[in-house]
């Protein structure tokens, strides 16, 4: 029990925060703040499956996370028939021409011996394959966004349950993860960080511009979800019921019936919120802890001290036998399918699709933080950074606006200085976020959990 | 005629935008390749460095604005810049003393080095936005134009207008001078040639009795020189938001990679290579095709490769083909 005193007493103090929030400010906040702490935990045990197990830095993060919530809009989203209709053909044709030239120069990288010819005939291929997809999908892209645009304009997803949407996230951000593996993976480290960095964003801007694959820029909004709405419950008479018995002591002391009513009203509709956010809650948890229960499984499996030999000694491993390569290209889609887990798990909490909102700096760095500062190699820690680093970029602007309040109560409210601290308060959640890296990466570089190796 | 009317187009809307937004890149891809060559790691407060110095030739061009100094018809930015590079120069030594000089003193992997800069990244992003506030700034005052459209008409009687803006004029210039200066300094000078040395063989050139110190200080200098410029001026052509900065790290990066990063002759051509890409790319021929083909051969469509939705993609696939065919860079070889 004694080893695992500081993992319990960090996730104590991280609780009891949360819960002070829910205190201090309201239980609505902190359940959302909870939520996104655990969707975060997510990515982070994605990239320390990444970092922490196989030494890869992978800085692309953010186009894992976008493809996530991709899935959950063409898994989820009812399809739009007319547009099927205005266009629908010539894009299957398109994805069918781009499998054909995949394959052809597959076929042709394996049969042809490697010359000058074969450099031509697969420039000839893509080439001649992007004239034809430019040709067949062009009338059919204006077409199909020409269909009511300013409600969909696309062609919509295949109207399954939602839940269903976070496997198929795992699956793109996976499929991803091999093309840049396939790439980029022999890369040097730092080289890697930039090149993945850099991918992240063309798939960000091929998400961005492509409207008639899931509305570009323009988002998309009310998305199904996997609990119920808040506007449903607050009609249901278990509910209402319910909310009654638990505040009855409340309710009790209120005389006038009218008064009582708008009361218990107000109190349902708080609650509808809370009860949402408590069953998201629970679902997040849920894939939390069958991810913590999978990943510590395999770190401490062979094939986890494979990967950790791997890790601390590339040319040891392979001498060994070890398919370094293999190991390093699988571990690569593997973290990254978490993470695209975790993409689809933060669109279905907000009930909408942004991809204008998918930008390196928080979907990228700032998970990084988290990783760094959590402990890289050690799952338990991970999710803790996840937890920290969220809490504390929710609740740098509160805190940092109390410290120049107070530091500042001797001047007087229309000073200069103070008016324009207080104004740029909002910023001070990159000075925090920053000066918690660099002052972890100096004096407890493992991270506040550092990696735990058990000798069998 | 119609060929004349064609070469002006192509120059006025690719050839001369792509030639200033190239040496701004260029500038910072130096900068990206010198901190990589000689304290070797990845920075990425790249964009927010040259965001810092920026912020004060934008601060102190508004503080002259307001005492009323200015150089006429050249922009007052230009009479800031050696302010702004020693304030630069400071903090980036102050930076380095700080945060930096311990991982190098312990030698830890250069992935390390990048982590940490990437807190730098935070940090100084934090400074920027609580001294100067997240919004968009224009500091351009003086002559806007060198060249208007409509004179040009005039003078030669063309239907297509060239326009020379005075920012891409003076960024070609600055450039030449800055990057001449800088590649002499390298060659020629002692203090040149040992950091020269010291990117290419850390031991050997301590053995040769090379003051570590010295040159990583030079470095800083020589990066904060870079940075500033680099940052204003692609502030001046453009306008300056810390956000715009942060995020011209990518294209700067790739600039770097594809001109093979360590090299700076590389990178400062890399810098042409990744905007005339981007420009090229995405730019809408159909004006050039009708001037040049016959009037039955005109083209319908817009004759654009790629829409300008994917200006920044373009310099991101560049940089992935590099990567695939040529990892260490297509300027491989060309050694100063």
């Amino acid at each position: 029990m004694r080893q695992y005193l500081n993992v319990v007493t960090a996730y104590v103090i991280m609780v009891i925060l949360i819960i002070l929030v829910g205190i201090f400010q309201s239980w609505s906040q902190a359940l959302s703040i909870l939520n996104y702490c655990l969707i975060s935990a997510v990515m982070t045990m994605g990239a320390n499956i990444q970092w922490g197990y196989a030494g890869l830095i992978n800085f692309g993060i953010m186009g894992y996370t976008a493809l996530g919530g991709l899935a959950v809009v063409l898994v989820s989203v009812a399809p739009v028939p007319e547009a099927w209709k205005a266009g629908g053909l010539n894009m299957m044709v398109c994805a069918g021409i781009i499998v054909g030239m995949i394959y052809s120069i597959r076929y042709s990288l394996k049969k042809i011996q490697k010359s000058i010819k074969r450099n031509y005939l697969i420039a000839g291929i893509i080439i001649i394959g992007l004239i034809l997809i430019r040709l067949i999908s062009g009338p059919a892209i204006e077409n199909i966004e020409a269909v009511n645009p300013a409600k969909t304009g696309f062609l919509g997803g295949l109207g399954l349950p939602i839940l269903f949407s976070w496997i198929v996230g795992a699956f793109f951000a996976g499929g991803l993860a091999y093309v840049i593996g396939k790439i980029a993976l022999g890369l040097r480290a730092d080289y890697l960080a930039i090149a993945t960095l850099l991918i992240a964003e063309i798939v960000v801007s091929i998400i961005k511009h492509e409207d008639w694959l899931a509305r570009g820029v323009k988002n998309v909004i009310g998305l199904k979800r996997p609990v119920p709405y808040e506007v449903d419950l607050q009609s249901t008479p278990w509910f209402i019921n319910f909310v009654e018995k638990f505040n009855s002591g409340k309710l009790k002391v209120i005389n006038s019936v009218t008064e009582r009513q708008d009361v218990l009203n107000q109190l349902v509709i708080d609650a509808s919120s809370v009860y949402v956010k408590l069953c998201m809650a629970g679902l997040f948890l849920t894939v939390v802890v069958v991810l913590l229960i999978i990943t510590q499984k395999a770190l401490y499996s062979p094939w986890g001290r494979k990967m950790r030999a791997i890790r601390d000694n590339e040319e040891a491993a392979g001498a060994m036998g070890k398919n370094v390569v293999k190991e390093h290209l699988l571990i690569f889609i593997l973290g990254s399918a978490v993470v695209g887990i975790a993409g689809a798990m933060m669109v279905t909490n907000d009930g909408l699709f942004t991809p204008g909102s998918y930008r390196p700096m928080r979907y990228t760095f700032v998970i990084w933080v988290m990783v760094i500062v959590g402990g890289t190699g050690n799952n338990f820690g991970a999710i803790l950074g996840g937890f920290a680093v969220w809490f504390l970029w929710v609740e740098a602007a509160p805190i940092a606006l109390f410290l120049i309040n107070f530091f500042t109560s001797h001047l007087p409210e229309t000073n200069a200085l103070k008016i324009h601290l207080i104004q740029s308060a909002p910023y001070f959640r990159f000075l925090m976020i920053g000066m918690g890296v660099l002052l972890i990466m100096r004096y407890r570089p493992q991270g506040i959990l550092p990696e735990k190796i058990i000798k069998q | 005629m119609d060929f004349l009317n064609a070469i002006i187009l192509i120059l006025n809307y690719t050839i001369i935008p792509a030639l200033s937004y190239g040496s701004q890149l260029a500038l910072g891809a130096i900068f990206v390749t010198l901190i990589y060559g000689v304290l070797r790691f990845a920075n990425f407060a790249t964009g927010d460095m040259m965001s810092f110095g920026t912020m004060f030739a934008v601060l102190l061009t508004f503080y002259f604005q307001s005492l009323g100094i200015n150089l006429g018809v050249l922009p007052t930015a230009l009479l800031t810049i050696p302010f702004a590079i020693i304030m630069m120069i400071l903090y980036m030594l102050t930076i380095d003393k700080l945060v930096f000089s311990y991982y190098r003193i312990k030698k830890s992997p250069p992935v390390v080095l990048a982590m940490v800069s990437v807190g730098v990244m935070f940090v100084t992003q934090a400074i920027i936005r609580i001294i100067i506030g997240p919004f968009d700034r224009r500091f351009l005052d003086g002559e806007k134009f060198i060249l208007k459209a409509t004179e040009f008409k005039e003078m030669t009687g063309l239907n297509e207008g060239l326009t020379i803006k005075s920012t891409q004029a003076i960024t070609i210039i600055v450039t030449i001078i800055v990057v001449s200066i800088m590649f002499w300094f390298l060659n020629k000078t002692k203090t040149g040639t040992s950091m020269r040395a010291y990117s290419d063989n850390e031991d050997l050139a301590l053995l040769s009795g090379i003051d570590p110190k010295k040159v990583v200080l030079m470095t800083w200098v020589i990066a904060g020189v870079l940075a500033t410029i680099g940052g204003v001026l692609y502030g001046l052509d453009k306008s300056y938001k810390p956000f715009v900065y942060f995020n011209n790290m990518l294209p700067i990066f790739a600039a770097a990679i594809v001109g093979g990063i360590g090299n700076p002759f590389g990178a400062f051509l890399g810098g042409y290579v990744v905007a005339f890409g981007e420009i090229f790319i995405t730019y809408a021929y159909k004006k050039f095709f009708t001037y040049i083909l016959p009037e039955s051969l005109e083209p319908n469509s817009l004759m654009q490769l790629l829409s300008t939705d994917y200006k920044f993609a373009v310099s991101f696939s560049i940089l992935v083909i590099v990567l695939l065919f040529r990892p260490s860079g297509i300027f491989k070889g060309l050694r100063l």
